[in-house]
Parts: C-alpha cells; structure tokens; sequence
C-alpha cells in the first residue's frame, strides 16, 4: 500500500520500576492510512497514551521503547537521531494533549509561544512573518488575533485547546495524535472541538490518531477504531463494524457498559475484574482471566491477530 | 500593563506598614535589652548626678511613648542621632560604610545567583546522573560550612599558599583615597574616573570576600532551584513543548528555568537578611571596612545611637530588596495581580 503513513510493526516499550518490568505496550503491530482518523480507545493504563507518546520519541525516562519499529513515511523513528526526531515534533507529527490548562507555558503570551514554535523549525522567518501567520491561523479558529498578546491564563479551556491545536497545525503535519483532547472540557466545549478536529482533518488533509477512553467521542469521528487492552490490541476494524458487530469479548464486553439512551436497559452490564496487572501479566491472552467465553487454549498461548469480516481480532475464538 | 503599574504602586505603599513595624521593633529591642548606655558611656562609678544630668540630655527621662514619636519623627528625617562615643553624626559613619557593604553583598549575591541557579538547574536536567550527584555533594558541603571558616580557608589558601590574592582590606596601599570621592562604591568611582589598574585592584580586594559570601549561599540556592526545576520539568507544557520540536536546551533554560525562578526570586528575598547577616562575619575576617564592622565595633564601645542607626539600615534594606522582589516577580509572572 502507498499511502501507508505509519506502520508500527511489534513495538514493545518498557519501563523498569522497582519490582520488575512494567510492559505497557507488548507487540503492537498497526497501520495507518493516509488521511484517516484512527480511533485508539481502551481504559486508563491499556497502554494507548504510551503509544502515542512512543510515535514521537517522547516516553518520559525510565520508559523506553524495547523493540519494534515504527515507519514513518518508510523511515524508522526508533533508530533516528535525537536531530531527526526534532525535526518531526511538531513540523511533520504534531502532538495535542490531555490538559489544555497546562499545556501552554503560563509565563509566555500566546503570540510568543507561536512564534518559537515557527521560528524553530522554520529558519528564516522573521517575526512580524511568525505573528501573520499565528493571527491567520487564530482566525481560522475562530479567536480574535488580539488574543496573542493575552496569556493563557486569560482564557477559557476550549480556547485553549484550539490554541494548542492551532499550534500543532501551524506547521502543515499530516499526522497528528490527539491524547484524549477533551477529556477535561466540558461537553458543549467537546463537541465542539471535535467538529472542529473533523473539519480540520478534512482541511488539512490530516491522519489523526485520536486516542480516548470514550467510545462516543471516536464514534463520531473515527474512521477505524483500535482497542487496546494490556498493552497489546485486542481489535481493529471499521468503526461501524466495531459498533455494531464487535468480535473480541472485551470490545462486546466494553459496548455493553456504555448507557444507551434508545435501549431499554433495565441495568448496565459492567465488566467483571479489574485491569491487569502489567509486571505479571496472565500467561496466554492477558484478558483471559476476566472473559466471559475463556477456553483451554487462552490459559497458555497468546491469540494471534487473525482476520475476520474485515476486522483483526486477537482472539482465539476466530481461529 | 495597566494591572502592572497597580500592582507596583498597591506593593509600594504596603511597604509603609511593614517599614513602620520594623523600626517600632528596632526601638523595643534597643530598650529592652539589659544594659544601661548611660552609665555605659560615663563608666560604672560616675556620680548620681552626672548620670541624671546625661540621662536629661539625651531625653531618656521622657515617657516612652514621647522617646518613641521623637524617634520616628527623626527618622523620618533621615536623622538618627549622634554618636555616643564620636563626635559625629550616625548619618554620616552609615554612609561613608554603606556602599562598601553594598557592594560586597550585590557581588555575593550575583555570584550565589550564577552559581546555585546554573548549577541547580543543570543537575536537575542531568537527574541522577553523576554531574547530579556531585553538584549536590558540592551544595550540602557548602552549606554546612561556616562563612568565617571557608573565609579564613580561602585568606589561607589564594592569600598565604599561593600568594596571588590579598586578604584584608578594600583597595591596595598605591591606589589612593582622592580616587573614591564620588560614590563610595569604588567600582563605579574607578570606572567614572576610567582609572583601570586602580579598578583591577579594587576588583582583586572585592574578589575573596565576594566568593566567601557568594559561595556560602549558593549551596541553598541550588537545592531550592534544582527541587523547583524538577517540578517544573514534569509540567504538561513542558511535554508539549518537546512534542512542538523545541531544542531540549531551550526547553530547559528558557521555558523550565522560568517557571522554576519565581520561588528563586522569593527565596532571595528572604537571604538578603541572612547575606547581611554573612556580610558582617565575612567584613570581620577580610577588614572590610563596611557595616558589618562598623555595628560590631559600636557594640564593643556600646554606641546604642549607631548600633539603633546600623539596624535600621539593615532593616530598610531588606523591606527595600523585598519590595524589588515581588517588583519582579509581577513583571515576570503575568498572573501575580492585586
């Protein structure tokens, strides 16, 4: 395929605590088109925020990656130079975080945080040249340019994560990996936002990785869905197929605790257990030892990916 | 920049409180405490009558609360008495010593500023790494080392062993008084005059002394920058400007120090006091002709009028430094507003 933008091939990262290995991703294998929205979605410490964290090199030590390979446009980013890496932070894979209230330094105005950005990877550009296109850029998003001056405590959060954003896409990335964008806006704010991520995707001609725990948020806006669990995918597929017919026991499992306001559910079916422990994780399947439908074969050897109607389920039941 | 110009002003007139408060103090203590400068100054067998007429004279017979309005209301004119052992004013012993003191502790302070912060931040960017370790080796050894001991190791060291360094004094025997007649701070009367080897010799005199006292603070300020920096290195922001490609040196020295500065700035506030504090026993080892030796020469003699004199300045210098401080940081932190 050609329009393969990244292929990330059995990645593992690791990162060494007290008592042993913490394997936060174990074997990820997953390809990405260009111009999709991939949908990342699992709970908190499947690993999915340190995978997107691991596409740019930015695992906060001890974390490191293991092995694997991630290709960007055909190049490894594991085996890159500290140089190279810079060069693709921000210019050709931009980054937006959880917290949009501290992710903008509060001692620097808003202008001058675009400026560095610009004059970082664009050598040359002068400042007046820097502060026109951050004001083009503000005004695409709907803020008065008179906001660069302003501090970022002066403004909401919404705003600030379409500043944030606007920083990312300044410098024309056509990847770019959402860690749960609006997780702390409120639900007006994030609807609105991920209107916003749509058009901008479309705009931009953008990838996005949009990694969440919520399932309404990638329903809306995915393309494909990815779900994590352990550290390793437990299904990809389309994103209505993963609605409507999901094949892994924990995507059905994760489906069927989401309220639903057309069904009439007398209750919600919470999944049984806890997430599992990633020092030790269960030999074989590491969801064996919450699944509903658990076999022999689970206990003791670890599901490949297979294919099946068109999804890719690590899940010896599609043997 | 409107919000900043009240902010200074609301800052400025606190400060008037805060000087008021400092000096009532000043004046409590001095009465408080044992000793009578009466007697002190006529010897312990003068007459009955004598230390009645002194006492009459220097207005120590007076109600309290009457001494205490004088006091203000002469110190409010920039009076503060007269020597009890000297002709000559208070007013006038300060400012010939003042600039002397002043000078030593801004080249303590710029040198403990260089070095705890450079140093402080470095070893946070290199945590647990061995540049880490030894810089807080070097800050916990520092720390705990007397100003008068590593004074006297560094006279015996650069001014005995090795010779290249002089040990007392402010300016060398051939460089002249006439030269120093502009300012008191003798590194800007020399450049005034462009008289460069009499500069060079201040410069050698100030040099020991600046690093005793400089050298002394600099192991607290590195804790406190290197504690502060770490924090500041796990802020989201600092992530996200790492994932916008910013170089990692500009990241730690711009965007981290930064942040990391405001309680640096606070805590230097705080260790003017204790500068002072170092100044006096650093002037005494070096026979540096500053305040420091100026108040523990008076104390001997008992010169209440001085001693009172000295510690106002001392205290009005550190209201003033704490006043340019919170300046500071209000111009460096745009979201510290009254």
């Amino acid at each position: 395929m050609n329009n393969t933008i990244l292929d990330i091939q059995d990645l593992k990262v690791e990162f060494p605590i007290n008592i042993g290995t913490v394997r936060a991703v174990d074997g990820v294998s997953l390809k990405l088109n260009q111009g999709e929205v991939m949908g990342l979605v699992g709970e908190s410490g499947c690993g999915k925020s340190t995978l997107g964290f691991s596409i740019l090199r930015l695992l906060r030590p001890p974390g490191r990656i293991a092995s694997g390979r991630i290709l960007y446009h055909g190049r490894d980013i594991v085996s890159m130079d500290e140089k190279e890496v810079l060069k693709l932070r921000g210019r050709r894979i931009a980054m937006i975080f959880q917290d949009p209230l501290t992710s903008l330094n509060p001692l620097f105005s808003i202008g001058r945080q675009f400026v560095e950005t610009l004059q970082t990877h664009e050598k040359g550009i002068n400042k007046k040249q820097a502060i026109l296109q951050a004001e083009s850029m503000l005004e695409s998003l709907g803020i008065s340019k008179e906001r660069l001056q302003e501090f970022p405590h002066q403004m909401s959060g919404g705003m600030r994560q379409r500043i944030m954003i606007g920083m990312g896409l300044i410098l024309n990335p056509d990847l770019l990996i959402a860690d749960e964008p609006t997780t702390s806006l409120d639900v007006i704010v994030e609807a609105q936002f991920l209107d916003l991520l749509a058009d901008l995707c479309r705009q931009y001609n953008l990838t996005i990785i949009l990694i969440t725990h919520n399932l309404g948020n990638v329903a809306q806006l995915a393309d494909r869905i990815t779900v994590m669990y352990g550290g390793t995918l437990a299904e990809v597929g389309l994103s209505g197929d993963i609605f409507h017919t999901p094949l892994h026991p924990y995507t059905q499992g994760l489906l069927a605790s989401i309220p639903n306001i057309k069904l009439d559910q007398p209750e919600l079916s919470p999944m049984e257990g806890s997430p599992p422990d990633l020092v030790n994780p269960p030999t074989g399947c590491v969801f064996h030892p919450r699944c509903p439908q658990v076999m022999d074969i689970c206990t003791r050897q670890r599901p490949p990916a297979f294919q099946k109607n068109g999804h890719q389920v690590s899940c010896w039941l599609y043997r | 920049m409107r919000h900043l110009a009240k902010y200074i002003i609301t800052r400025t007139l606190l400060t008037i409180p805060m000087v008021l408060i400092l000096l009532s103090i000043v004046f409590l203590v001095l009465r408080i405490m044992p000793g009578d400068p009466v007697s002190s100054m006529l010897g312990g067998h003068a007459p009955e009558k004598v230390i009645e007429q002194k006492k009459e004279e220097l207005g120590l017979n007076e109600p309290m609360a009457v001494q205490y309005v004088s006091y203000l209301w002469q110190v409010a004119h920039l009076d503060l008495g007269e020597s009890m052992v000297f002709k000559q004013r208070v007013t006038t012993a300060i400012a010939d010593k003042l600039p002397a003191t002043i000078e030593l502790t801004a080249c303590g302070m710029i040198i403990t500023l260089i070095l705890g912060v450079f140093l402080g931040a470095y070893a946070a960017d290199r945590r647990r790494q061995v540049q880490d370790s030894m810089i807080r080796l070097y800050g916990i050894v520092i720390y705990c080392i007397p100003v008068y001991w590593l004074g006297l190791m560094l006279q015996l060291i650069f001014g005995i062993w090795l010779d290249v360094m002089p040990i007392a004094g402010r300016t060398g025997p051939r460089v002249f008084a006439s030269t120093f007649e502009q300012t008191g701070f003798y590194l800007i009367d020399t450049l005034l005059i462009r008289d460069f080897a009499a500069l060079k010799d201040v410069m050698i005199h100030l040099t020991l002394p600046a690093f005793t006292l400089g050298l002394t603070l600099s192991g607290i300020f590195i804790r406190l920058t290197r504690a502060n920096m770490l924090d500041v290195l796990k802020a989201d922001y600092i992530i996200a400007a790492e994932a916008r490609g910013i170089r990692h040196s500009r990241i730690v020295y711009r965007h981290a120090l930064k942040n990391a500065f405001i309680p640096i700035l606070t805590m230097m506030g705080l260790q003017v006091a204790l500068l002072m504090a170092g100044a006096i026993l650093t002037e005494t080892t070096f026979s540096w002709p500053g305040m420091g030796r100026l108040l523990l020469e008076r104390i001997y003699l008992r010169d209440y009028p001085t001693i009172q004199g000295v510690i106002i300045v001392f205290a009005l210098i550190v209201a003033g430094v704490s006043l340019v401080v919170d300046i500071i940081y209000a111009m460096i932190d745009p979201r510290i507003r009254y």
